[in-house]
Parts: structure tokens; C-alpha cells; sequence
């Protein structure tokens, strides 16, 4: 057992809201730990669209999602987030002590005073393709990701997609497996040239096979693959293959959060407008993942929400304290711990 | 205003005055039309406004550009006249335009 990670703040999502509530709290002398699903910081912003420009963000008539996710880290900097990425929050409780504790699925346990749900439009997980009957063989002989390539070794491999995943998983597990088989709806690929060279030329040997079509059954038993039908352009085809992989993007969910009993609203957590606390006390929601009367997705209302719900954690970490509202621009106290006096 | 019209799954047609400039995805979205989800809300990043052209129609509203088409790979049954709805732009020649939602996004 791991001993706990003591802090003032969990925060789950390191989205730019995620992020600029290490700027606010960091005003108050609160110590943050950031989850993110994700290996790096920016949430949707570093995800789904860093080259695209964004236009609402006040005084960035235009910056990129990687734009802003690199002005934010610069912006927090002074306050040393600690960020835990490839990692989704699992368990939540309230202990005896008033704190609350939060594990991942890697084990690590936080303990914090408050626990600010930034998670946007939930964790990214990977998708689903829509083959009757996959749940099956999910986690048995269908599977997400690569943990172990030994688990590939003298299997039949059916690999989907059209990716830099695909391609990559395609090239590595081609000396491990017994043999790979790739599938893509069309001969194209997103993927890097090179990888795409390598494996046209992998199937000019016979090492491999590529059908171009869509995967559109499956056959095997208690969960064990042991045949995928491919609907292509001159019909269907029958594949053997006892392992499959399919790579088809990422996905939003709530994930686990949606079970902490927390009030809900269409699959967002409701708050209060006063302090975005959720139904469960020092439990605070913020950004797109939130929702109240009004509520608009918009980058800039995260940002005035967790400026909000910065006081309300203040007072329940140092209880009784008087609350100093100051400026950034006047302050030497703000302007100290900025590390600019 | 072009009149367009956007059939959910369930056979529901929802005929709507689209603005010209406007996608076909905004409109789906204005008028609740179930099954386009839009998630990444119009940047062409996440393949969840999905629809199928009508056969009638497919050739005046074109094929998906590169970067569509490299979306489209994260789309389920895809087809020929397949395309991203946030990326038709309503435009005259699109005057009573009729597309199908998929079964499901993702």
C-alpha cells in the first residue's frame, strides 16, 4: 500500500480550466495535484483541436488550443502543480477527518481538502466500433491498447484503423504475432509515410494482409475471437483471428465520477452558482463538465468559476481566517508568491 | 433561407430554413435533430455530426476534403456519400438538400 499523497487541492482534468484553478488557488497559498486521462496537459484543447484557433478568449483576438494550454503552464508555473497523467480517477470517500480521498486506477491515493471536478466532457476513452456483440470479447480478446506485446505472441491479429496506432501496432506485432491481418475502410492512411511505406511493403513480402473494408461481425465463443467478417467494396470477406485491436479514436465519457452520487443534470454535475459546489460539500464542479441555469461551454465562464470556487475552498481549508481580497496588479503579497517581486 | 432537410434515424424528417454560410451540423443542432451529437462543436475533430447525403444529392454537395476524410475513419459505417455535417456549408445550390442521420456517432 502506498502511502497517501497529502495536498490542499485534487484537481480532476488538466483542461485549461483545470489549469487556471492552480492560478487562483495558487493565489491563496493552495497547494494543487492535477489527473488527467491524457499524457499531457490541455484537455480537449491539446486533444481535439491544438491547431485550431480559438476567437473568445478576452484579449487573444486568436490563439491556438496549444497556444493557450502553453500560456496557462507558464501562467501556473509559480505554484508547482504536481500533474499525474495516464491516469483516471477510480474511488472517492470523505474520511473521518472532514478530507477527502481520491485513488486512480494506477493506486496512488490523494488526500485533499477539497476535490474540483475540471474533467470537461468527461474522460477520453477509447471507441467502441460498433460490431454487434463486441462487449463479449472486450478485455478478453479485444482489446484498446497494447499493455504487453507477449500478450500478441503466435496469435491471430486483426488490427483496424487507419492511424498512427494501427500502422505502429501493425509494424511492431508483425514479429511477435503468428500473423496480422490490418483493415481500413480505404486505402489511404492518416498516418506517417513512412510507416505507411514500410507496411505496403511488409504485405508485398507476405508478411502481412490489408483488407480495405469495415469490420461488420464477429464470430468466437465466451469471449474468444475466433473470426471477424469484413464488409469491403466487393463484399464480404471472412477473416481468422483470434486477438483484434481496433483503433478508431477517442471518445468523452463522465466514467466513474458518475457513480460518487453526485447530482446530476443530462450527464452534467450541478452546482450552485455561488461557489460550483456539487450536491456533495467540498466537492466543486467547474467548467464544461458542470452545469447550473445559464450555464454556457464557454473557456472564459470556467475561468470565472474557478475563481469562485477558489473562496469557497479558502474557507473550508483555513476555516475562520479572514478572506483578503487583493489584486495581482497592487498586491506585493500576490506579486511575491508570482515570483515577480 | 435554403430549405434543407435532415431524417433521423427513426424516419423523423425535420425540414429547416437554413441560413446560406451556415453548416448543415449548426442546423441539426438549432433544431435538436437526435443523433448529431457535434462534440468538438464544428472543428472537424471528432467525427460525431456524421450523416449520409442523399444519392440525389451527393454530387452537388461534393466530397470531403483530406482532412475530413481522415475524420471519417473514426466514423461507423461509413459510405460513399458519406460526410461530416460541420463541414457542409449551406449554400444556394443546396436548395432542398436531404440528409440522413446514422444510426449512431460513435
Amino acid at each position: 500500500m502506498t502511502s497517501p499523497i497529502e495536498t490542499d487541492v485534487v484537481i480532476i482534468g488538466a483542461g485549461p480550466v483545470g489549469l487556471f484553478a492552480v492560478f487562483e488557488l495558487g493565489l491563496y497559498d493552495l497547494k494543487c495535484h492535477l489527473i488527467d486521462i491524457l499524457d499531457r496537459p490541455g484537455g480537449q484543447c491539446a486533444e481535439l483541436y491544438p491547431e485550431k484557433p480559438i476567437y473568445d478568449i478576452p484579449a487573444w483576438p486568436e490563439i491556438s488550443g496549444q497556444e493557450l494550454t502553453s500560456k496557462l503552464m507558464e501562467q501556473i508555473a509559480p505554484f508547482s502543480p504536481q500533474f499525474h497523467f495516464n491516469r483516471m480517477v477510480t474511488g472517492f470517500r470523505k474520511l473521518e477527518n472532514g478530507r477527502f480521498e481520491v485513488e486512480t486506477d494506477e493506486g496512488e491515493l490523494f488526500h485533499a481538502h477539497a476535490v474540483v471536478i475540471a474533467a470537461g466532457g468527461g474522460s477520453f476513452q477509447p471507441k467502441r466500433p460498433p460490431v454487434p456483440g463486441i462487449e463479449a470479447y472486450e478485455g478478453k480478446s479485444v482489446f484498446y491498447s497494447v499493455r504487453r506485446m507477449e500478450e500478441f505472441r503466435d496469435k491471430d491479429l486483426l488490427i483496424v484503423g487507419g492511424g498512427d496506432s494501427a500502422l505502429d501496432w501493425t509494424l511492431n506485432l508483425q514479429p511477435v504475432a503468428k500473423s496480422v491481418t490490418l483493415v481500413h475502410r480505404r486505402p489511404e492512411f492518416r498516418a506517417a509515410p513512412d510507416s505507411v511505406n514500410k507496411m505496403f511493403a511488409m504485405r508485398e513480402e507476405g508478411k502481412i494482409k490489408f483488407e480495405v473494408g469495415q469490420v461488420t461481425g464477429l464470430k468466437g465463443e465466451n469471449g474468444q475471437l475466433e473470426g471477424a467478417t469484413i464488409k469491403g467494396p466487393d463484399g464480404e470477406v471472412e477473416v481468422a483471428c483470434n486477438r483484434m485491436l481496433p483503433f478508431f479514436g477517442l471518445t468523452m465519457k463522465l466514467g466513474p465520477i458518475a457513480d460518487w452520487g453526485l447530482n446530476q443534470h443530462e450527464n452534467l454535475i450541478k452546482v450552485d452558482t455561488e461557489k460550483f459546489e456539487t450536491s456533495i460539500p467540498g466537492v466543486f464542479a467547474i467548467g464544461d463538465i458542470n452545469w447550473y441555469p445559464g450555464k454556457l461551454k464557454l473557456i472564459l465562464s470556467g475561468f470565472h468559476e474557478a475563481a469562485l470556487m477558489t473562496q469557497a475552498v479558502k474557507r473550508l481549508a483555513h476555516p475562520g481566517e479572514k478572506m483578503v481580497f487583493q489584486y495581482t496588479t497592487s498586491s506585493t503579497s500576490l506579486q511575491k508568491k508570482l515570483g515577480v517581486q | 433561407m435554403t430549405k434543407i432537410t435532415l431524417v433521423a434515424f427513426d424516419g423523423t424528417r425535420f425540414d429547416v430554413d437554413a441560413e446560406n454560410g451556415s453548416t448543415v451540423m449548426e442546423n441539426a443542432i438549432r433544431n435538436s435533430v437526435p443523433g448529431i451529437e457535434a462534440e468538438c462543436g464544428g472543428a472537424c475533430a471528432c467525427a460525431t455530426c456524421h450523416v449520409y447525403v442523399d444519392d440525389v444529392w451527393a454530387e452537388t454537395v461534393g466530397a470531403p476534403e483530406a482532412m475530413e476524410e481522415d475524420m471519417l475513419d473514426f466514423a461507423f459505417d461509413v459510405r460513399p456519400t458519406s460526410r461530416l455535417s460541420c463541414q457542409i456549408k449551406v449554400r444556394d445550390e443546396l436548395d432542398g438538400l436531404v440528409v440522413h442521420v446514422p444510426e449512431r456517432q460513435a
